[in-house]
């Protein structure tokens, strides 16, 4: 039920964009999903498939980019892959650190014609 | 052709969230979001703190099920007024949903909304509402390893309630485990143990919430 909606929101994203730019038809979509979302592609494609139909989206081939879970320590400016989400800083063992990415669900780009 | 777009899915949402936080902040009102799997004690929580809160703060609660309006009438026999989101088969609630309820009650001289969000350890930790404190519950009947298996909503809140405490005994439920793991991952939690049962632990998060609605 979730991806429904979360399809739904990315589709009015999409066709906002394609009515926008006078699309006849839109051939792909980009799409950036971070590490951590909930969202799950699979579902996204299945519901995708089903609210697209008689759309300028139907038939479009949706690629996914998968994002890395990454932080930052404020402290010492170290980047890096938490391990198990744990976000204390590597280096200086700090806790003044924040996620970079990971999280993210975006519409990337549009391919039209 | 390619065109760029960069807009994230949830962007809608937090533009509504926004809003939402707007109507809050006109009326002075404190919003509290209550998240947790089903049956982890959302409900009875909300009942303890509004009974800990009683006389120093007028609440109202925003119930968000699947289906029913139990809850509800649950917070409203305390007292406190309540209204009923049914989310007709969605797993969370969105910031619209909260809108149309804020649109239906008289926020003037209202101090603190609780939103009761859908029982679900996942999604709900996406959606924001325009809420001031994100709060999650977990109960020690669920195990200690839900961190790593649901993380983004135990890093997402800013408060984590143990709750179910008094069942510790029968389970081998690991709290400085728990909490060792959250801290890692989310480095600002406010951790608090309770029992809804007996009431331990209550008093502990309601003077902590007070001052914090205080500012
Ligand atoms: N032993 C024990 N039981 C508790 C405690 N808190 C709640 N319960 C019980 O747990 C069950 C579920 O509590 P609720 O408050 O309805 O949980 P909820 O999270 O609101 O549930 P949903 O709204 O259905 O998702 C009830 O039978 C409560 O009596 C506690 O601290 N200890
Ligand atoms: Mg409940
Ligand atoms: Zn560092
Ligand atoms: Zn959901």
């Amino acid at each position: 039920m979730h991806e429904m909606g979360v399809t739904e929101s990315m589709m009015d994203v999409v066709l906002r964009h394609a009515d926008k730019n006078n699309a006849n038809k839109v051939t792909r979509i980009n799409l950036v999903l971070g590490e951590m979302s909930s969202v799950v592609p699979y579902s996204i494609s299945f519901y995708f498939d089903m609210l697209s139909k008689d759309t300028v989206a139907e038939g479009a081939e949706l690629n996914f980019r998968t994002v890395k879970f990454k932080a930052r320590c404020s402290d010492c400016g170290k980047k890096f892959k938490p391990r198990d989400y744990d976000i204390t800083c590597p280096k200086c063992k700090g806790s003044n650190t924040e996620i970079i990415s990971g999280r993210e669900f975006q519409v990337e780009s549009i391919e039209i014609n | 052709m390619e065109i760029k777009v960069l807009e994230g899915v949830f962007d809608a949402n937090e533009i509504v969230a926004k809003e939402n936080r707007g109507i809050l902040d006109k009326s002075g009102t404190y919003m509290v979001n209550m998240m947790a799997s089903p049956g982890a004690g959302k409900t009875s929580l909300i009942v303890k703190t509004l009974e800990g809160l009683s006389g120093d703060l007028k609440s109202v609660v925003i119930e968000g099920d699947i289906a029913g309006k139990v809850d509800a009438e649950r917070v409203s026999d305390t007292g406190t007024e309540a209204i009923q989101i049914n989310t007709g088969g969605s797993c969370h609630l969105e910031a619209k949903q909260v809108n149309t309820a804020l649109a239906n009650l008289s926020l003037e001289g209202i101090g603190l909304a609780i939103v009761e969000n859908v029982g679900n350890l996942v999604c709900p930790a996406e959606f924001k509402l325009g809420e001031d404190l994100k709060v999650m519950i977990l109960s020690a009947a669920e195990g200690d390893d839900k961190p790593l298996k649901y993380p983004l909503m135990f890093s997402e809140s800013d408060v984590l309630i143990v709750n179910k405490i008094d069942l510790i005994p029968y389970t081998n439920f690991n709290l400085e485990k728990l909490k060792e793991t959250v801290i890692k991952m989310n480095p600002g939690v406010t951790i608090f143990e309770v029992s809804c049962t007996n009431g331990d632990g209550i008093s502990e998060w309601v003077e902590w919430l007070k001052k914090r609605i205080k500012g």
